[in-house]
Protein backbone atom coordinates (compact mmCIF):
# COMPACT_ATOMS: atom_id res chain seq x y z
CA UNK A 1 0.00 0.00 0.00
CA UNK A 2 1.37 3.73 -0.62
CA UNK A 3 2.13 6.58 1.34
CA UNK A 4 -0.88 8.44 -0.50
CA UNK A 5 -3.38 5.71 -0.18
CA UNK A 6 -2.16 4.99 3.87
CA UNK A 7 -3.15 8.57 4.21
CA UNK A 8 -6.66 8.72 2.60
CA UNK A 9 -7.42 5.71 4.70
CA UNK A 10 -6.58 7.55 7.93
CA UNK A 11 -8.08 10.84 6.51
CA UNK A 12 -11.51 8.08 6.45
CA UNK A 13 -10.64 7.33 10.54
CA UNK A 14 -10.25 10.67 11.20
CA UNK A 15 -13.44 11.54 9.52
CA UNK A 16 -15.30 8.97 11.43
CA UNK A 17 -13.49 9.09 14.37
CA UNK A 18 -13.28 12.72 14.94
CA UNK A 19 -16.22 13.81 12.97
CA UNK A 20 -14.27 16.52 11.06
CA UNK A 21 -13.70 16.95 7.55
CA UNK A 22 -11.52 15.56 5.35
CA UNK A 23 -10.13 18.47 4.33
CA UNK A 24 -8.97 19.43 7.67
CA UNK A 25 -7.16 16.28 8.26
CA UNK A 26 -3.82 17.53 6.99
CA UNK A 27 -0.50 15.73 7.38
CA UNK A 28 0.76 18.60 10.03
CA UNK A 29 -2.58 18.52 11.71
CA UNK A 30 -2.00 17.40 15.25
CA UNK A 31 -5.12 15.58 16.74
CA UNK A 32 -5.55 16.80 19.83
CA UNK A 33 -4.43 20.44 19.02
CA UNK A 34 -5.51 20.80 15.85
CA UNK A 35 -8.49 17.94 15.26
CA UNK A 36 -9.99 18.66 19.32
CA UNK A 37 -8.98 14.42 20.14
CA UNK A 38 -9.53 13.66 23.53
CA UNK A 39 -8.60 10.65 25.31
CA UNK A 40 -11.59 8.23 24.92
CA UNK A 41 -10.56 9.18 20.76
CA UNK A 42 -7.59 7.63 20.35
CA UNK A 43 -9.17 4.20 22.04
CA UNK A 44 -11.71 5.01 19.00
CA UNK A 45 -8.81 5.92 16.62
CA UNK A 46 -6.87 2.32 17.43
CA UNK A 47 -9.84 0.20 17.06
CA UNK A 48 -10.44 1.65 13.67
CA UNK A 49 -7.07 1.52 12.60
CA UNK A 50 -6.57 -2.02 13.54
CA UNK A 51 -10.11 -2.76 11.60
CA UNK A 52 -9.19 -0.80 8.67
CA UNK A 53 -5.66 -2.10 7.98
CA UNK A 54 -5.64 -5.38 10.06
CA UNK A 55 -3.20 -5.32 12.46
CA UNK A 56 -3.12 -5.54 16.17
CA UNK A 57 -2.26 -2.37 17.89
CA UNK A 58 -0.74 -3.22 21.36
CA UNK A 59 -1.40 -0.61 24.56
CA UNK A 60 1.04 2.22 24.48
CA UNK A 61 2.22 1.74 21.08
CA UNK A 62 0.77 4.06 19.53
CA UNK A 63 0.32 6.74 22.04
CA UNK A 64 2.45 7.56 25.00
CA UNK A 65 1.21 6.48 27.88
CA UNK A 66 1.91 5.81 32.02
CA UNK A 67 4.75 8.29 31.25
CA UNK A 68 4.13 10.12 34.63
CA UNK A 69 4.47 6.89 36.25
CA UNK A 70 8.05 7.01 36.32
CA UNK A 71 10.11 9.50 37.50
CA UNK A 72 12.90 8.44 35.56
CA UNK A 73 11.26 9.53 32.74
CA UNK A 74 9.21 12.88 34.10
CA UNK A 75 10.24 15.05 36.16
CA UNK A 76 8.63 18.12 37.73
CA UNK A 77 6.37 17.56 34.90
CA UNK A 78 9.64 17.74 32.40
CA UNK A 79 9.97 14.95 29.89
CA UNK A 80 13.98 13.64 31.08
CA UNK A 81 17.01 12.68 28.66
CA UNK A 82 16.01 8.92 29.53
CA UNK A 83 12.29 9.46 28.68
CA UNK A 84 13.14 10.95 25.65
CA UNK A 85 14.81 8.12 24.42
CA UNK A 86 12.91 5.58 25.37
CA UNK A 87 10.08 7.53 23.15
CA UNK A 88 12.66 7.87 20.02
CA UNK A 89 13.61 3.82 20.79
CA UNK A 90 9.78 2.85 21.13
CA UNK A 91 7.76 4.97 19.16
CA UNK A 92 9.69 5.72 15.74
CA UNK A 93 6.82 7.19 14.04
CA UNK A 94 6.68 10.61 15.91
CA UNK A 95 9.27 13.39 15.54
CA UNK A 96 10.15 14.45 18.78
CA UNK A 97 12.86 16.95 17.49
CA UNK A 98 11.21 20.17 18.08
CA UNK A 99 9.94 18.89 21.56
CA UNK A 100 13.24 17.80 22.66
CA UNK A 101 14.60 20.92 21.93
CA UNK A 102 11.36 22.90 24.04
CA UNK A 103 10.85 23.32 27.66
CA UNK A 104 9.46 18.94 26.77
CA UNK A 105 6.47 20.02 28.73
CA UNK A 106 4.72 16.18 29.58
CA UNK A 107 0.98 18.30 28.96
CA UNK A 108 2.10 19.22 25.29
CA UNK A 109 3.28 15.61 24.87
CA UNK A 110 0.01 14.66 23.16
CA UNK A 111 0.22 17.15 20.65
CA UNK A 112 3.02 15.30 18.29
CA UNK A 113 0.49 12.92 17.27
CA UNK A 114 0.23 14.12 14.20
CA UNK A 115 -1.72 12.82 10.58
CA UNK A 116 1.42 12.56 9.63
CA UNK A 117 2.70 10.05 12.45
CA UNK A 118 -0.15 7.98 12.48
CA UNK A 119 1.01 7.64 8.22
CA UNK A 120 4.83 6.54 9.20
CA UNK A 121 2.92 4.07 12.22
CA UNK A 122 0.93 2.38 9.52
CA UNK A 123 3.50 2.25 7.15
CA UNK A 124 6.23 1.12 9.81
CA UNK A 125 3.50 -1.48 11.12
CA UNK A 126 2.74 -2.81 7.45
CA UNK A 127 6.23 -3.29 6.71
CA UNK A 128 6.98 -5.28 9.64
CA UNK B 1 -30.67 3.30 42.64
CA UNK B 2 -29.82 3.28 38.93
CA UNK B 3 -33.09 4.15 36.49
CA UNK B 4 -32.73 0.53 33.98
CA UNK B 5 -34.03 1.32 30.92
CA UNK B 6 -33.97 -2.23 29.51
CA UNK B 7 -37.05 -5.07 30.94
CA UNK B 8 -35.14 -8.12 30.07
CA UNK B 9 -32.91 -10.03 27.98
CA UNK B 10 -34.31 -12.17 25.17
CA UNK B 11 -30.84 -13.71 23.30
CA UNK B 12 -27.41 -13.71 24.91
CA UNK B 13 -24.25 -15.16 22.74
CA UNK B 14 -21.05 -15.40 25.29
CA UNK B 15 -18.67 -13.09 24.87
CA UNK B 16 -20.45 -11.69 22.01
CA UNK B 17 -23.95 -10.14 21.53
CA UNK B 18 -26.84 -9.90 23.82
CA UNK B 19 -30.34 -8.73 23.04
CA UNK B 20 -32.71 -6.83 25.30
CA UNK B 21 -35.95 -5.43 25.06
CA UNK B 22 -38.08 -2.21 26.98
CA UNK B 23 -41.52 -2.24 26.38
CA UNK B 24 -43.04 1.58 26.52
CA UNK B 25 -45.83 2.63 29.13
CA UNK B 26 -47.43 5.60 29.67
CA UNK B 27 -46.73 5.08 33.22
CA UNK B 28 -43.50 6.20 32.47
CA UNK B 29 -43.47 10.18 34.11
CA UNK B 30 -41.06 11.14 31.66
CA UNK B 31 -43.26 10.72 28.82
CA UNK B 32 -45.64 12.76 30.05
CA UNK B 33 -43.16 15.54 29.58
CA UNK B 34 -41.75 14.49 26.22
CA UNK B 35 -44.64 15.23 23.45
CA UNK B 36 -44.55 15.88 20.16
CA UNK B 37 -47.75 17.04 18.70
CA UNK B 38 -49.18 15.91 21.73
CA UNK B 39 -47.95 12.53 21.55
CA UNK B 40 -45.99 10.84 24.18
CA UNK B 41 -42.66 10.09 22.24
CA UNK B 42 -39.84 7.93 23.96
CA UNK B 43 -36.35 10.65 24.09
CA UNK B 44 -33.84 9.16 21.69
CA UNK B 45 -31.20 9.76 24.76
CA UNK B 46 -33.09 7.47 26.76
CA UNK B 47 -33.00 4.85 23.96
CA UNK B 48 -29.00 5.23 23.32
CA UNK B 49 -29.38 4.65 27.29
CA UNK B 50 -31.19 1.46 26.73
CA UNK B 51 -28.69 0.55 24.38
CA UNK B 52 -25.50 1.02 26.54
CA UNK B 53 -26.90 -0.61 29.25
CA UNK B 54 -27.61 -3.61 26.85
CA UNK B 55 -24.16 -3.50 25.09
CA UNK B 56 -22.86 -2.45 28.69
CA UNK B 57 -23.75 -5.87 29.76
CA UNK B 58 -22.13 -8.02 27.39
CA UNK B 59 -19.09 -5.89 27.32
CA UNK B 60 -19.00 -6.18 31.16
CA UNK B 61 -20.05 -10.22 31.26
CA UNK B 62 -16.67 -10.65 28.96
CA UNK B 63 -14.38 -10.27 32.41
CA UNK B 64 -17.56 -11.70 34.98
CA UNK B 65 -18.46 -8.07 35.52
CA UNK B 66 -14.74 -7.39 37.56
CA UNK B 67 -13.79 -4.47 35.16
CA UNK B 68 -15.42 -1.47 35.51
CA UNK B 69 -17.12 -0.75 32.03
CA UNK B 70 -18.42 2.81 31.92
CA UNK B 71 -20.06 4.44 28.53
CA UNK B 72 -16.97 6.91 26.53
CA UNK B 73 -18.51 7.97 23.69
CA UNK B 74 -21.59 8.10 21.41
CA UNK B 75 -19.31 7.48 18.12
CA UNK B 76 -22.66 7.20 15.71
CA UNK B 77 -26.74 7.14 16.55
CA UNK B 78 -29.33 7.35 13.86
CA UNK B 79 -32.91 6.81 14.28
CA UNK B 80 -35.62 7.19 12.11
CA UNK B 81 -38.39 7.26 13.47
CA UNK B 82 -40.36 7.53 16.56
CA UNK B 83 -41.26 5.20 19.45
CA UNK B 84 -44.58 5.97 21.63
CA UNK B 85 -46.66 4.38 24.65
CA UNK B 86 -47.15 0.67 23.78
CA UNK B 87 -44.61 -0.24 21.75
CA UNK B 88 -41.65 -2.35 22.24
CA UNK B 89 -37.86 -1.05 21.50
CA UNK B 90 -35.57 -4.18 21.10
CA UNK B 91 -31.72 -3.57 21.49
CA UNK B 92 -29.69 -5.57 19.81
CA UNK B 93 -26.15 -4.90 20.30
CA UNK B 94 -22.78 -6.73 19.59
CA UNK B 95 -19.18 -6.49 20.48
CA UNK B 96 -17.13 -5.70 17.17
CA UNK B 97 -13.68 -5.00 19.27
CA UNK B 98 -12.46 -5.33 22.82
CA UNK B 99 -9.16 -5.18 24.16
CA UNK B 100 -7.86 -4.53 28.11
CA UNK B 101 -8.27 -0.19 27.51
CA UNK B 102 -11.92 -0.88 26.45
CA UNK B 103 -14.48 -1.96 23.65
CA UNK B 104 -16.96 -1.28 20.92
CA UNK B 105 -20.23 -2.43 20.30
CA UNK B 106 -22.75 -2.02 17.30
CA UNK B 107 -25.99 -1.84 18.28
CA UNK B 108 -29.42 -2.20 15.93
CA UNK B 109 -32.66 -0.36 17.89
CA UNK B 110 -35.62 -2.70 16.24
CA UNK B 111 -39.35 -1.69 17.10
CA UNK B 112 -42.79 -3.07 17.73
CA UNK B 113 -45.71 -1.17 17.75
CA UNK B 114 -48.58 -1.38 19.98
CA UNK B 115 -50.96 -4.69 18.70
CA UNK B 116 -48.21 -5.61 16.11
CA UNK B 117 -46.06 -8.86 15.52
CA UNK B 118 -43.28 -7.30 13.44
CA UNK B 119 -40.40 -6.10 14.32
CA UNK B 120 -39.22 -2.78 12.28
CA UNK B 121 -35.57 -1.58 12.33
CA UNK B 122 -35.20 1.80 13.32
CA UNK B 123 -31.82 2.68 14.61
CA UNK B 124 -28.30 2.13 14.66
CA UNK B 125 -26.14 2.85 17.92
CA UNK B 126 -22.46 2.69 17.76
CA UNK B 127 -20.75 3.33 21.13
CA UNK B 128 -17.55 2.84 23.02
CA UNK B 129 -16.94 1.89 26.45
CA UNK B 130 -13.81 2.32 28.40
CA UNK B 131 -12.58 -0.33 30.94
CA UNK B 132 -12.10 2.33 33.35
CA UNK B 133 -9.36 0.99 35.21
CA UNK B 134 -6.96 0.84 32.43
CA UNK B 135 -7.75 4.40 31.11
CA UNK B 136 -5.32 6.14 28.66
CA UNK B 137 -5.88 9.37 30.75
CA UNK B 138 -4.38 7.38 33.84
CA UNK B 139 -7.03 8.97 36.01
CA UNK B 140 -7.83 6.66 39.15
CA UNK B 141 -10.96 5.14 40.22
CA UNK B 142 -12.43 3.76 43.48
CA UNK B 143 -11.58 -0.19 43.90
CA UNK B 144 -15.26 -1.51 44.39
CA UNK B 145 -17.23 -2.01 40.89
CA UNK B 146 -20.02 1.23 40.97
CA UNK B 147 -21.11 0.37 37.36
CA UNK B 148 -22.52 -2.91 37.75
CA UNK B 149 -25.35 -2.60 40.65
CA UNK B 150 -28.01 -4.81 42.01
CA UNK B 151 -30.24 -3.58 38.94
CA UNK B 152 -28.21 -5.07 36.54
CA UNK B 153 -27.76 -8.57 38.68
CA UNK B 154 -31.99 -8.41 38.79
CA UNK B 155 -32.00 -8.55 34.91
CA UNK B 156 -29.27 -11.11 34.89
CA UNK B 157 -31.17 -13.34 37.31
CA UNK B 158 -34.29 -12.88 35.82
CA UNK B 159 -32.88 -14.25 32.28
CA UNK B 160 -31.13 -16.79 33.59
CA UNK B 161 -27.89 -15.30 33.15
CA UNK B 162 -27.10 -14.56 37.09
CA UNK B 163 -24.19 -17.31 36.54
CA UNK B 164 -22.08 -14.78 34.32
CA UNK B 165 -21.54 -12.69 37.58
CA UNK B 166 -20.40 -15.21 39.18
CA UNK B 167 -16.84 -16.19 36.83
Amino acid sequence: MSREEIFEKIQEVLDDALGVDEDEVTPGASLTADLGAESIDFLDIVFRLEKTFDFKISQGELFPEGLTDNEEWVTDGKLTDAGLSMLRERMKHVDFDAFGASDRDISKIGDLITVNSLVNFVEIKLAS
Amino acid sequence: MRWMWIDCILEHEADSRLVAIKNVSLAEEHLHDHLVDGKPIMPFSLMIEGMAQTAGIIVGSTSGFKEKVILAKIAKATLDCDVTVGDTIRYDATIEHIDTAGAKTMGIIDRRIAGGDAWERIGKVELLFSHIDNNMAGVSFPEHNFVFSDNFKMILDTAGLSGLAEV
